[in-house]
């Protein structure tokens, strides 16, 4: 098998199932989610605050006070890797063009050198957060090994598409090829580790936001 | 060309036979010095090649066409420096090629033989078009089947140059599904010395350029793992594209006559296959250096790599799945939500089994516990 052999493989039959797997397995979480239901609450809510749920999904992304003081690392770094991992997914032309095969939907990309900059930036941080992870006690008691294979998931794509973009390590087909694997990889999984808060957390954000009103905490 | 009415004129030196042709030593080292180039050798080096070649006994060349649409040799005809007439009657002494030779029938095959006879161990074999395995008698010539007369001429060839897409890997006809069951060369010959020349058609620079290179140095050049010379192999289209920094720049033509494309942008979004096809076209270029696919507009379809047929649409962008369909996915979705319905029962009804198994707890029972 060639290297553009593989490469097929990774865009045609390995792709096809791992969007597939992606689709069904985030479609059933959510069901799953919203299906759960919640009781009706009969009681008066404390106070009247409308909205509430969809502030708490900005001030949630935003530091509390005092805590970009006190835990720089996890901040800043955790800024910087969703940042430049959207924007790499994003607007990296190659990807929009992937985007726009799959949903009809494109916008135009950022330039390439700028995406790697960003997608550099965001594999530092990473790498920042994982040492960061292991050294905190606290954070190394509460992380488990989905924690480790959410954070393997995310950075192969992104290490074996800087090696592809640069032609590192090994010839562009075949890293191609390999980045595309890792993509399938990550998305297939996507749906049923931790990596499913990309979906997730907007929902439970607006959720707790909005129960907070109603028991008087409204923010 | 050598005909098979007379096999008694046997190859001598190149050097007589230039001489024999009138052709001076000057108009013979000019020539040197533009094969040094495509060699990519220094030009100081021109007078040690001709050296070496007015030294070496004229080439004999054996031409073998099996499955194949004869673009390879429409190409090599087109070749400028060294000119096919400058290569066959200066170098080689091309014994065997069907659609260049003025001998037919039993004569051709005549020559054929007396070569493969006259030279063997010696000779150059060329293949162009592959191999059918599903029947010999898809492809025959003089009644004999493609792959019996590979294996028969292989046997006393010096090396095989398998040039043309087809005869390296395969090619269209190989291409999904495959009806002849064609296979390349390679598949056949084990033994012996191949140099992969794939393009479709190869960059006939390219042809006579390995040619060249087996004549000077009597050997065969530095190969990549595909078997192809890396002097001409080793650079993919994109690597040199001049069209390169759009690419890097993200300015991309979104149909082949936009605004975009008449700026010459790059073509990546139109399906250029240019990252992954390694190849010269955009150093050596086509028609004696006039240009090239990418540049008169067209994405490269990746025409020297194997399978480059079945390697998704032509037209379809490299990072674009080859099949994933929204219909694709909007089956998953509905896979998503029957399963979620059977999850959402399950989930249910644990919840209303737990209900019905709850018992309310009394102040009696917290006392009992207490004691
Ligand atoms: S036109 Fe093709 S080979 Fe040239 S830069 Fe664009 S993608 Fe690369
Ligand atoms: S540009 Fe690509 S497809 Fe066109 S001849 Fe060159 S290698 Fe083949």
């Amino acid at each position: 098998m060639s290297h553009l052999d593989l490469l097929t493989f990774a865009r045609g039959s390995a792709l096809n199932w791992a969007l597939m797997l992606c689709v069904a397995g985030v479609v059933l979480r959510l069901f799953e989610i919203f299906a759960l239901g919640r009781k009706a609450d009969l009681a008066r809510p404390r106070t009247v605050s409308p909205g509430s749920g969809w502030r708490t999904m900005a001030t949630r992304s935003l530091p509390p006070e005092g805590m970009l003081k006190r835990d720089p690392v996890t901040y800043i770094g955790g800024y910087v890797f969703h940042l430049g991992l959207l924007v790499t997914i994003f607007f990296f032309a190659p990807h929009v063009e992937f985007i726009r095969s799959m949903t009809g939907l494109g916008w135009p990309g950022l330039p390439a050198p700028l995406v790697d900059a960003l997608a550099v930036a965001a594999m530092m941080a990473l790498g920042i957060l994982l040492a960061h992870r292991l050294n905190n006690p606290v954070k190394r008691m509460l992380s488990g090994n989905g924690d480790y294979l959410a954070w393997a998931l995310t950075l192969l794509p992104l290490l074996t598409g800087y090696l592809a973009y640069h032609h590192l390590l090994s010839e562009y087909t075949l890293m191609l090829a390999l980045h595309l694997f890792s993509a399938g990889l990550l998305l297939a999984l996507l749906p049923f580790t931790k990596l499913f808060h990309t979906f997730s957390l907007f929902i439970s954000r607006w959720y707790n936001g909005d129960i907070s009103a109603r028991k008087g905490v409204a923010s | 060309m050598k005909q098979a009415q007379q096999p008694e004129a046997l190859p001598g030196t190149v050097g007589e036979g230039l001489a024999q042709r009138g052709i001076s030593r000057r108009e013979f080292l000019k020539f040197c010095t533009s094969l040094a180039a495509l060699l990519a050798l220094p030009p100081s080096m021109a007078s040690a090649v001709a050296e070496a070649i007015s030294k070496a006994r004229r080439q004999s060349v054996i031409w073998l066409s099996f499955q194949e649409c004869t673009g390879c040799t429409e190409s090599i005809t087109r070749s400028h420096s060294p000119t096919l007439e400058n290569l066959i009657f200066d170098l080689i002494s091309l014994d065997y090629h069907h659609t260049l030779q003025a001998a037919s029938a039993e004569a051709a095959e005549h020559a054929r033989e007396q070569a493969m006879q006259d030279n063997a161990g010696k000779y150059l074999l060329v293949v162009d078009g592959s191999i059918p395995l599903g029947n010999p008698g898809f492809s025959t010539i003089a009644g004999i089947s493609n792959h019996d007369m590979l294996v028969e001429t292989a046997k006393g060839a010096a090396a095989i140059v398998a040039v043309g897409t087809c005869a390296a890997f395969g090619g269209i006809p190989k291409a999904d599904p495959n009806p002849t069951g064609a296979v390349a060369v390679g598949d056949i010959v084990k033994d012996k010395p191949i140099i992969n020349v794939p393009g479709c058609p190869p960059i006939p620079v390219v042809m006579t350029g390995v040619l060249a290179h087996f004549l000077t140095f009597g050997s065969i050049p530095e190969l990549d793992e595909l078997g192809r010379p890396k002097s001409f192999y080793g650079e993919t289209i994109h690597d040199r594209c001049y069209r390169r920094p759009f690419y890097d720049q993200g300015k991309f033509a979104k149909s082949f006559d936009d605004e975009a494309a008449r700026k010459g942008w790059c073509l990546f979004e139109l399906g250029c296959k240019g990252p992954v096809t390694y190849n010269a076209c955009a150093t050596t270029k086509w028609n004696d250096g006039t240009s090239f696919p990418i540049q008169s507009g067209h994405g490269c379809i990746g025409c020297s790599e194997p399978n480059f047929w079945d390697a998704g649409p032509l037209y379809k962008a490299l990072s674009m799945p080859v099949s994933a369909t929204p219909a694709m996915l909007g089956t998953a979705a509905a896979a998503g939500v029957a399963a979620g319905v059977v999850i959402t029962w399950h989930n249910r009804s644990a919840k209303a089994a737990a209900k019905t198994a709850h018992e309310k707890v009394t102040v009696q029972d917290l006392a009992r516990e207490d004691k």
